[in-house]
C-alpha cells in the first residue's frame, strides 16, 4: 500500500540527518582523497569539537576568505605547528574546564617533515587531541614536490626520473612506528577506499583521553597521475598490493591489522599511477626500482603479518565495506 | 611594600597576578630565571595554571596563540635566538589579531654568539605587528606586564614587554609588588571575542586573496597607531590604582630650558640618570625615555623635541648597512617639524658591552664636531680589528 508519506530508500538515506563538519562546495579537485578523509573524520568525530588545520591543501580549497566549508571551529594558523596550536587549544579547554576535544589536521609534510618536531612535543606531552595525517605522499598544495612520504621510486616535480634518476632515491618515512614510540595510547594507518574502518578508528581515538593519531592515506589525482574517479580504486590497492598497510598500534604495540585476503600484484597498483609510469620502460634501472617496490610491500605483509588465513573475514580488505562495492555486511 | 627581589623573579610574580590560564615557555638565557620562578609558583600551587614546558620557542608561541584563541590569558617569554624562531609565529599571532603577553628578556643575537644584553632581538622583528613597550628598570617591568594585558585585550594586539637581559633580568632591586586586588582591578576576567566554540563555529587564520589583504594590512596598522591612546591610558589608570606610571609612549626628564636631550629605550637610562650627576655638562640636557618604539609615538615625539636643537639618540641595536634603527625613525619623524633639531644617531653597549658612566661627555663632545657620518657605534675599538675592517 503507498500512502502520501512513503519515501523510496534512496531518498530517505538522502533526508536523514548525519552531521557534517566539512560541507560541499568547497574548492577540491575532482576525485580529492584529501576531501572524502576529511569529511569522514569530522562525520564521526561529531560537532564537539576544535580543529587547528596545518597549511596546505586542505587549509586553502576550504577557506577562500570570507567564504569557508567548515561547520566546526577551525583555525589556521602555520605549516609546521598544527601539534603545538592544538596542544595549546587543549590546555586552554582543560583549564576552563571543558570537555571540547581538539583535533589536529595536516597534510603528509606538515607532519612527516616541517611539523614533525612540533607533533612530536605534543605527543610526549600527552595533549588529549587526535592528530590526523591526510597522507598523499607530497606538497602537492606547492606542485608536487617530494616529500619525506613520497614512495620510493615515485616521480614528483623534485623528485624526477633522468638520465642519473629513477624517481625519488629515499625510502617513504615510517611515521606511524616513529608516532608510536611516543608510546602514545592509540595510533593507526587507513585508507580512503574504507570508509567504516576509518570512521570505526576516528570514533576509538575520541573516546581516548591523550594523544592520538590517525594517518589516512588519501590519493591525489593531479599528483599522483591518475583519473578522478579512480581514486577509492587507487586507494584499494596500495592496501590491497601491501604497499599501505591498515594497522593500528597500541602503546607503541602492534594491536590489529587489516589482513588482506586476495593479495593484488604490485603492478597493478603502480600502473594506474603516472608518477610510477618511467618503471613500466625498457630501462634496466626500472625493472630493479620494481623489485624494490616488491621487497618493500613484502617487507610490510611479513612484519606486520598481513597474509589472511583465506577465509572470509568481514573486516579484511575484501570484507570491509569499501565505496561502490560495500562489504560483507551489506551484501 | 617594596621587597628586594631579581628582576626575573619578579616578573614571575607580576605575571602570576594577571591570572594568566596557559603560560608555554622554553628557556633561553636570560629568560631561564623568569620561567624557573613561574614553574616554582605553580609547583607550591599559588599560581594556577596550565604551564607547558615545550620543546622550541616556535611551539611556545604556537602553544599560547592556540590557547588564546581557545579563549584563556596566555604568557610566554623568551630572547634571543628564541625571537627569532618565534619570529614566522610572531607575524602570525599579530596578523591574526590575537592578545597575547610576552616578556623579551633582551639579547645579542648570534654570530658571533653572545649570550649578553642588546636589543638586536627585539628590534629584529619590530615589523611583526606587535606593540613593544621597553623598559627602564624591574619596576617599571612589573608594572608595563600588568599593563600589556589590559592594552593587549582592547587592542586585540599582542604586546611584546621588552627588558634587558642581566641588566635588568637578573639584578635584584627594591620592587613594590602591587596587590592581587590592584591587580584584578585593573584587570577584570577577559573573553575574546573571536573565542572558538564549537556552539557558534568559526574559521580563523583564512586564505586571503588580493581582493583584501591590503585591507587587512591597513586595518592592522591602524589599530597599531590607535593603540597609543590605550597605551597611554593604561598608564594613567595604573597610576590611579598604584601610584606609579611608566611615561606612557614616552618621558621626558630634565631642565626645561636644554637645547639638548639625549633619546634611549630600555635601561641604559639609569645610566645617564647617574651620569648626569657624576659628570655635570656645560649645558642643560634632557633624558628622554622612548618606552613604545610600537606604535612609534611621532606626534608625541614630535611635540617633546620642537623647542631643542639636538636630539643625540642612543640605541643597543644596528642595522648593518644602514645605521641606528631607532635613530633613522626619530630623525624622519622630526623631519616634519619646522625647525627640524639635528639628530646624532649612535649604538653602544652591543653583545653585553658595559656602558660606563663616561659615555655621556662623550655624546656630548659629539655635538661640536664636524662630522660626515649620521651613525657611529661609539664604544668600539677600531685598534681590535684589522685596517680594512675600521
Amino acid at each position: 500500500m503507498t500512502t502520501e508519506t512513503a519515501i523510496p530508500i534512496s531518498k530517505l538515506r538522502k533526508k536523514q540527518p548525519r552531521f557534517r563538519g566539512l560541507e560541499s562546495g568547497h574548492r577540491a579537485c575532482l576525485g580529492c582523497g584529501e576531501a572524502l578523509a576529511a569529511r569522514l573524520v569530522t562525520e564521526s568525530a561529531g560537532p564537539d569539537v576544535m580543529v587547528a588545520n596545518a597549511t596546505g591543501c586542505l587549509e586553502i580549497f576550504t577557506t577562500p576568505w570570507p567564504e569557508s566549508a567548515w561547520r566546526i571551529p577551525w583555525v589556521h594558523s602555520l605549516f609546521e605547528n598544527a601539534g603545538a596550536v592544538a596542544a595549546g587549544m587543549e590546555a586552554a579547554l582543560k583549564a576552563q574546564g571543558k570537555s571540547t576535544k581538539v583535533l589536529a589536521f595536516g597534510g603528509d609534510g606538515g607532519t612527516f617533515d616541517i611539523g614533525f618536531q612540533a607533533l612530536s612535543g605534543m605527543l610526549e606531552r600527552g595533549h588529549n587531541v587526535l592528530y590526523v595525517c591526510f597522507d598523499n605522499e607530497a606538497y602537492m598544495n606547492t606542485g608536487i614536490q617530494r616529500s619525506s612520504s613520497t614512495p620510493h621510486a615515485a616521480m614528483t616535480t623534485t623528485s624526477p626520473p633522468g638520465k642519473e634518476r629513477m624517481g625519488k632515491r629515499h625510502l617513504k618515512k615510517d611515521i606511524v612506528s616513529i608516532v608510536a614510540a611516543h608510546h602514545i595510547p592509540y595510533a593507526a594507518t587507513a585508507s580512503i577506499a574504507y570508509p567504516s574502518d576509518i570512521r570505526k578508528k576516528v570514533r576509538r581515538a575520541m573516546a581516548i583521553e591523550g594523544p592520538t593519531f590517525l594517518q589516512i592515506h588519501c590519493p591525489c589525482p593531479l599528483g599522483w597521475g591518475h583519473e578522478g574517479d579512480h581514486s577509492i580504486t587507487v586507494a584499494r590497492l596500495a592496501v590491497q598490493t601491501g604497499l599501505y598497510p591498515i594497522i593500528e598500534l597500541e602503546r607503541g604495540g602492534l594491536a590489529n591489522v587489516m589482513p588482506l585476503r586476495n593479495i593484488r600484484p604490485m603492478t597493478e597498483y603502480l600502473k594506474m599511477q603516472q608518477r610510477f609510469r618511467h618503471l613500466f620502460t625498457d630501462d634496466l634501472r626500472a625493472k630493479e626500482e620494481l623489485e624494490h617496490l616488491q621487497a618493500i610491500a613484502d617487507h610490510n605483509i611479513e612484519i606486520y603479518g598481513l597474509r589472511s588465513d583465506g577465509g572470509k573475514d568481514a573486516f579484511d580488505s575484501e570484507g570491509m565495506d569499501t565505496v561502490r562495492r560495500g562489504g560483507m555486511r551489506w551484501a | 611594600m617594596l621587597q628586594a627581589l631579581e628582576g626575573s623573579q619578579a616578573i614571575a610574580q607580576a605575571v602570576a597576578l594577571c591570572r594568566p590560564q596557559v603560560i608555554a615557555a622554553y628557556p633561553i638565557t636570560p629568560q631561564t630565571h623568569i620561567v624557573e620562578n613561574i614553574s616554582k609558583l605553580v609547583a607550591d600551587g599559588k599560581l594556577q595554571c596550565e604551564f607547558i614546558s615545550v620543546e622550541s620557542e616556535f611551539s611556545a608561541a604556537s602553544v599560547v596563540l592556540g590557547a588564546a584563541l581557545a579563549g584563556s590569558r596566555t604568557y610566554t617569554a623568551t630572547a634571543s635566538q628564541g625571537i627569532l624562531l618565534m619570529a614566522e609565529v610572531l607575524f602570525n599571532i599579530a596578523g591574526m589579531r590575537v592578545p597575547i603577553v610576552m616578556t623579551c628578556a633582551n639579547r645579542a643575537v648570534s654570530s658571533p654568539l653572545s649570550i649578553w644584553n642588546d636589543q638586536q632581538d627585539s628590534m629584529a622583528v619590530r615589523d611583526a605587528g606587535w606593540i613593544q613597550l621597553y623598559c627602564a628598570d624591574n619596576q617599571e617591568a612589573v608594572d608595563t606586564t600588568i599593563q600589556a594585558y589590559r592594552i593587549a585585550e582592547r587592542t586585540e594586539l599582542p604586546v611584546m614587554v621588552c627588558m634587558d637581559g642581566f641588566t635588568l633580568t637578573h639584578t635584584l632591586e627594591g620592587i613594590d609588588i602591587p596587590t592581587q586586588k590592584q591587580a584584578d582591578t585593573f584587570l577584570p576576567p577577559y573573553e575574546f571575542s573571536r573565542t572558538l566554540n564549537p556552539r557558534d563555529p568559526l574559521s580563523l587564520g583564512t586564505l586571503v586573496t588580493p581582493d583584501y589583504y591590503t585591507e587587512a594590512r591597513h586595518s592592522h596598522h591602524q589599530a597599531l597607531l590607535n593603540a597609543q591612546a590605550e597605551i597611554v591610558s593604561a598608564d594613567q589608570d595604573w597610576f590611579a590604582i598604584s601610584g606609579r606610571k611608566c611615561g606612557g609612549l614616552l618621558s621626558v626628564e630634565g631642565p626645561e630650558q636644554a637645547k639638548t636631550a639625549i633619546l634611549t629605550i630600555g635601561s641604559v637610562l639609569g645610566t645617564l640618570r647617574e651620569a648626569l650627576e657624576e659628570f655635570p655638562p656645560g649645558q642643560p640636557v634632557k633624558l628622554i625615555k622612548l618606552r613604545s618604539f610600537r606604535p612609534f609615538p611621532a606626534e608625541t615625539l614630535k611635540a617633546a623635541c620642537k623647542e631643542l636643537d639636538d636630539v643625540i639618540v642612543l640605541e643597543r641595536a644596528l642595522s648593518p648597512g644602514s645605521g641606528g634603527i631607532i635613530g633613522l625613525e626619530v630623525l624622519a619623524a622630526l623631519s616634519e617639524l619646522p625647525k627640524p633639531p639635528r639628530v646624532h644617531n649612535f649604538a653602544a653597549g652591543l653583545g653585553g658591552r658595559d656602558i660606563p658612566l663616561e659615555i655621556l661627555p662623550t655624546l656630548l663632545s659629539t655635538l661640536n664636531e664636524p662630522s660626515d657620518k649620521r651613525f657611529k657605534i661609539i664604544d668600539v675599538e677600531l685598534e681590535k680589528l684589522p685596517e680594512e675592517d675600521r
